[in-house]
């Protein structure tokens, strides 16, 4: 809502000198949201002129005019671009001194070939509007006086977002009311200003079904068409950020501004029969003032005559029954339309208007009848109109009183408010008190409950009056174990030497292609979005490889060789079509039903995932660098689980989108929480990343579930340690952990430890076998190990592993 | 060798002459000084104090002296073999003092050359400063809630008086899943966490609730589609609004220096009431660029304080959905963007810098914001 400081004045006896930003920091202490304040700044001499002569210059490529303009006592020779004027009008002249909008200076200069001395301005060069074809032709002022005044250029205005709590506020009543408040003055309601207006003659019946509380039409006639609208309604329409169109609308359209109230003007001509307010028809239509054929919904409230719908009530006017340049007989509507049913149909419609906008908000449920009669009065007034008869049906239910203990605000807002100052301030704000029995105002429909009065008095008191001390303290027992392992977790890979990145959790299914997933893979049951950013990206992601894949390019595509990248976050799994029911706000829901909505919800895992590109380290001057492979994947993902003090189990397995033959699939007590290994060459190429790319991509949540926050200690054993290597042939085939389990196991618990370091297959084997060679540590902790005990320890490990077919390599 | 000398003859061997062994002596530590290095000072010990050199067979002859020469013999040839000895041994000192001075300076390097061979990594500067945020609140007691994204409408707007007719749930603003009555959306603010934590605590609830939120507006310089909060709720019996102003004071003394306060404007959210908007006081110039041209600030644009966040006190209507009584329990709860915090206090001027992943940016961040 724009507002002009001079309107706001006219209400509110606001103190002398009191400027636009004044008002405005003190609006924002009680409230509003003043989100500008334009001023317009134009200094140095500015003067209203009228031109006596014009002199066509015609030498030029484009039409120059050299004017002798009138400004009082002297007369100046101008040179102006614009032809839109003729002798006799007034127009705003800027003198030699002036200084205009963005700093223009204007001086006396010689110009297609005479000495302009000054300049004719247009409503652009004033900062007024974007008027810049044609000078801005006067329709008032005297000759020699500062234009400033007559423009409304000492004028601010003041543009405020209006919260959907101060409907009030979509009006200079409803601001000039809070700025009064602010100030602490007097303020003079502009409905009580406006005179009871003639209510006989015709009139236009009204059959109020639906949808209004309220609904008055008041008849107009003998309207004059060509009236032209005052010079200060254009102005503070201008002011206000509305066109002005014609004088029938702009006395609407200027109500609305002053009261609040929305109204609507239909050519009473193109009415047939009494007025409908109901429910539209099956199947209905209506084609609004834009332009837009609309059916309509069966919750919309719709105005109509014996023809049907001639208006979205509350919304927009429909074309049949427009003013137009011949109209001179309007019916005028001034109703009372509920908030939830004009927001219900707006939003169908996808439909907002100045009149939508304030319905929905609420707006004083007593002001139509002033509002009718101030605009009855300017159509007498303006365009000579006859104010013809008022149908007023009104079905208005009383106002909810409230009841609030008086010391509530100063417990709620935690300073002392004594009592005679929270009724002062009720009353202010147009509440009547009795007792502890509040009734609010016909304007405050969003006071309902007693916490809505303690805002009020709060506000109002001033919130700079809040005092600070300590913070108020929890009785919490800081981090969780569980809070901790999902740190530490979260922050493994970047202390592995990985960056993190994020992205926007929205993929396609041009994506999951690219990854190869298979038509079942579960990671294809994707959350839909209804209305996505982009409609390449519907889907909630799955898996955060799309993300990380896409990443991965966008960085080796900025230049950089080697990319190691990470990210954790929410994948959306399990759900294709989400349905939880909505249950009513107000109490707590039954179990069940809480149950029931949290359900229907797609299951909301944290995953970790990611991608290593190039070399893991980079050549240089020590010597050649090592690139990227599977085993690095799978030592992250081992080592990221470690932190939350769980060792991964590692199997063979074929996975989109890894390599067939070097992918690992990784567990977690026989849980499979994720893979790790190289990229398919496919995937690889489709997101153009470097050859032999890895990946890896886990649940973190199953990982924490896992987790054992507190570690056992082990026994560190201070005896010597006993060491034997064994090299093992086996089947190809056959897994090295498995092999180095059964080792492990076989051994008990004198083996402290089995490492592979190393295998060979080739001609010293035999064909279809391979060679792997272990190191046994061996330790008591008890007593230095005999001859015997290793022997021992030994044979029973390479027993163990004798039955997965290992034989000793001779 | 001579023959034992059975006869007690007093006859001195020329081997034990003490001129004789002065000689070797001399001869001796003149070759030990002359070796420079260890090499050829083994051989000078090999030279000088084997079995073959003078001196022991100087030593040698000694048995074959009569018993009354032989205390005399064996003292001088004891201490001729002794400086040698010693003299061996000072030499071999310095020698290897000094070879281990000459493989030293060998083996300097260039230490400024720089070793960037394995990757260092980094945290996403959103994930290290809420983080921050939250460890500042749990040092005051609160625990710390996170929660799904994809959230049921209920939990998003109907528990937190947000009706049905509101703006927000209109699809301009909120990505809705599925159709648009699926009853999910989703989270445009990380609030229904504070409706899943007064579902599930009794009162007193002290938590902060970090986490990802949507709104559906492009990706430009100051906006994003998926953005982040961080949400801090108080439920407990007698909290005022004393003590959120008291706690957002020491919320931004935390994160942004001693003696940084808020300021808060009256304001309006479905779910606190009263609600107010939180300005920060700038922390870069403290309000000294204020009406000051020639100490223009840009973290402020010379205004003096920074629009922050929201906050008020919880809706009893909240309180009442969540079957919290409101006659018992007052409650305070505040909210910021993670994003425009890190905006102004890093001076990060484009938010798409924020959500492209470049490695570059997350790099200069380390590993904590
Ligand atoms: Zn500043």
């Amino acid at each position: 809502m724009r507002a002009p400081l001079s309107w706001i004045k006219e209400y509110a006896a606001l103190p002398e000198g009191v400027t636009g930003r004044d008002l405005a920091e003190k609006l924002i202490g009680i409230g509003l949201e003043v989100e500008t304040v334009d001023e317009i700044s134009i200094s140095g001499p500015l003067l209203v002129g009228r031109v006596l002569e014009i002199e066509e210059l015609t030498e030029f490529k484009k039409p120059i005019r050299y004017c002798q303009v009138d400004l009082g006592g002297t007369v100046n020779g101008i040179i102006c671009g614009a032809t839109n004027f003729v002798v006799g009008d007034l127009v705003p002249v800027a003198l030699p001194g002036a200084v205009l909008p963005g700093g223009f200076e204007i001086s006396a200069r010689k110009t297609y070939g005479h000495i302009s001395d000054g300049m004719i301005c247009s409503g652009r060069e004033l900062g007024i509007n974007d008027e810049y074809d044609g000078i801005l032709v006067l329709t008032e002022g005297e000759v020699g006086q500062d234009a400033g005044p007559v423009l409304g250029l000492d004028d601010a205005v003041l543009d405020i977002a209006v919260t959907p709590d101060r409907g009030y506020c979509l009006s200079i009543r409803g601001i000039a009311r809070e700025a009064a408040l602010a100030y602490d003055v007097a303020f003079t309601d502009p409905a009580s200003l406006v005179p009871e207006m003639p209510s006989d003659g015709p009139v236009r019946e009204v059959d109020l079904q639906y949808g209004a509380d309220r609904f008055t039409t008041r008849v107009l006639t003998d309207v004059d068409p060509d009236a032209p609208s005052p010079a200060y309604m254009v102005r503070r329409l201008n002011q206000c950020g509305m066109r002005p169109v014609s004088l029938a609308v702009d006395i609407t359209n200027y109500v609305m501004l002053e009261l609040g109230q929305p109204l609507h003007a239909f050519d009473g001509t193109k009415l047939t029969g009494p007025i409908q307010v109901r429910r539209p028809r099956d199947g209905e239509e209506l084609e609004t003032l834009d332009h837009v054929d609309r059916v309509l919904d069966a919750a919309d409230v719709v105005i109509a005559d014996d023809s049907g719908a001639v208006a979205l009530a509350g919304v927009m006017g429909g074309l049949t029954t427009e003013i137009d340049e011949a109209s001179r007989s309007v019916v005028l509507e001034a109703a009372h339309f509920q908030p939830a049913l004009v927001a219900a149909t707006s939003r169908r419609h996808k439909l907002s208007s100045e009149a939508s906008r304030r319905f929905e908000r609420g707006i004083d449920s007593d002001v139509a009848l002033a509002a009718s009669n101030r605009a009855a009065q300017l159509f007498a007034a303006l365009a000579s109109a006859t104010v013809g008869g008022l149908v007023d049906v009104d079905r208005r239910e009383p106002i909810m009183s409230i009841e609030m203990a008086m010391d509530m605000p100063s417990r709620i807002v935690g300073v002392d408010i004594p009592e005679e100052t929270v009724r002062a301030i009720l009353a202010n704000i147009g509440c009547s008190v009795e007792g502890e029995t509040v009734t609010p105002p016909t304007w405050r429909p969003d006071l309902i409950a007693a916490i809505d009065l303690v805002e009020e008095v709060a506000r109002v008191v001033g919130y700079e009056k809040i005092p600070s001390r300590g913070p108020a303290m929890g009785t919490g027992l800081g981090l969780s174990d569980s809070d901790r392992l999902r740190r530490q977790l979260r922050r493994r890979p970047a202390e592995l030497g990985l960056i993190e990145v994020l992205s926007y959790p929205f993929v396609g299914e041009g994506e999951l292609d690219q990854l190869g997933l298979p038509a079942d893979d579960p990671r294809r049951v994707a959350v839909r979005l209804a209305n996505p950013l982009s409609d390449e990206q519907p889907l909630m992601r799955t898996s955060l490889l799309p993300g990380l894949l896409a990443g991965a390019r966008r960085n080796v595509g900025r230049g950089a060789e080697s990319v190691h990248i990470y990210e954790y976050g929410q994948v959306f799994r399990d759900v294709e079509t989400v349905d939880a029911p909505v249950a009513p706000a107000g109490s707590r829901p039954a179990d069940d039903v809480l149950d029931e909505m949290l359900s229907g919800l797609p299951r909301q895992p944290e995953h970790l995932g990611f991608v290593l590109c190039g070399d893991w380290s980079q050549a240089g001057w020590w010597g050649v660098g090592r690139p990227v492979d599977w085993s690095d994947a799978v030592r992250l993902a081992a080592l990221v689980a470690r932190a939350a003090g769980v060792e991964v189990e590692v199997a063979q397995d074929a996975h989109s989108p890894w390599h067939p033959g070097r992918c690992a699939r990784l567990s977690v007590a026989g849980q499979v929480i994720g893979h790790a290994g190289e990229l398919h060459p496919d995937v690889v190429a489709a997101f153009g990343l470097p050859v032999r790319s890895c990946a890896g991509e886990m649940d973190l949540s199953i990982l924490l579930d896992a987790a054992s926050p507190v570690a056992s200690a082990p026994r560190v054993s201070t005896f010597p340690v006993a060491k034997e290597d064994v090299a093992l042939v086996v089947d190809e085939g056959l897994a090295a952990d498995a092999v180095r389990e059964a080792l492990r196991s076989g051994g008990g618990s004198l083996l402290e430890s089995v490492r592979l370091f190393d295998v060979y297959s080739g001609p010293q084997v035999p064909e279809g076998k391979k060679s792997l060679a272990f190191s046994l540590r061996m330790r008591a902790d008890d007593r230095t190990l005999t001859d015997e005990d290793i022997a021992a320890v030994r044979e029973s490990a390479l027993a163990a592993a004798g039955e997965l077919g290992a034989t000793l390599r001779g | 060798m001579s023959a034992p000398n059975k006869n007690f003859d007093p006859v001195m061997p020329a081997a034990l002459d003490p001129a004789n062994l002065q000689a070797n002596v001399d001869a001796a530590l003149a070759a030990i000084a002359g070796a420079e290095d260890l090499a050829t000072l083994k051989q000078v010990r090999l030279d000088h104090t084997s079995d073959r050199s003078p001196l022991a067979l100087a030593n040698r002859e000694i048995g074959a002296l009569p018993p009354s020469a032989k205390a005399d013999a064996g003292k001088a040839v004891g201490a001729a073999r002794g400086r040698v000895n010693q003299a061996l041994k000072a030499r071999e000192a310095e020698l290897k003092e000094a070879e281990r001075e000459r493989i030293l300076t060998a083996e300097r390097v260039d230490v400024t050359m720089v070793n960037d061979r394995e990757p260092v990594g980094a945290r996403h500067p959103i994930h290290s400063i809420s983080e921050h945020i939250a460890d500042a609140f749990v040092s005051i007691g609160y625990g710390v809630v996170e929660g799904p994204e994809l959230e049921s409408e209920w939990f998003n707007f109907d528990a937190l008086n947000i009706n049905r007719d509101h703006p927000a749930r209109t699809m301009q603003d909120t990505f809705f899943v599925g159709s648009a009555d699926s009853g999910a959306v989703l989270r445009t603010h990380t609030s229904p966490l504070q409706i899943r934590t007064l579902l599930d605590q009794a009162p007193p609830v002290y938590v902060v609730c970090p986490g990802r939120v949507y709104r559906t507006d492009e990706l430009d310089a100051t906006h994003t589609p998926v953005f982040h909060q961080v949400e801090g709720l108080a439920v407990d019996k007698g909290l005022s609004m004393v003590d959120l102003k008291s706690t957002l004071d020491w919320f931004a003394a935390t994160m942004f220096g001693e003696g940084i306060v808020t300021r808060l404007r009256p304001s309006y959210f479905p779910f606190t009431e009263p609600s107010a908007e939180v300005d920060l006081e700038c922390f870069a110039c403290r309000g000294e660029s204020v009406g000051n041209p020639d100490r223009p600030c840009r973290t402020c644009s010379s205004e003096g304080w920074i629009e922050w966040g929201g906050c008020g006190m919880v809706n009893p209507r909240v309180l009442q959905s969540c079957g919290i009584d409101p006659d018992e329990y007052t409650g305070f709860a505040f909210g910021m963007g993670i994003e425009r915090t890190l905006m102004f206090r890093h001076g990060i001027t484009d938010m798409r810098d924020l959500v492209e992943g470049d490695v570059r940016f997350t790099t200069a961040f380390g590993m904590d914001s």
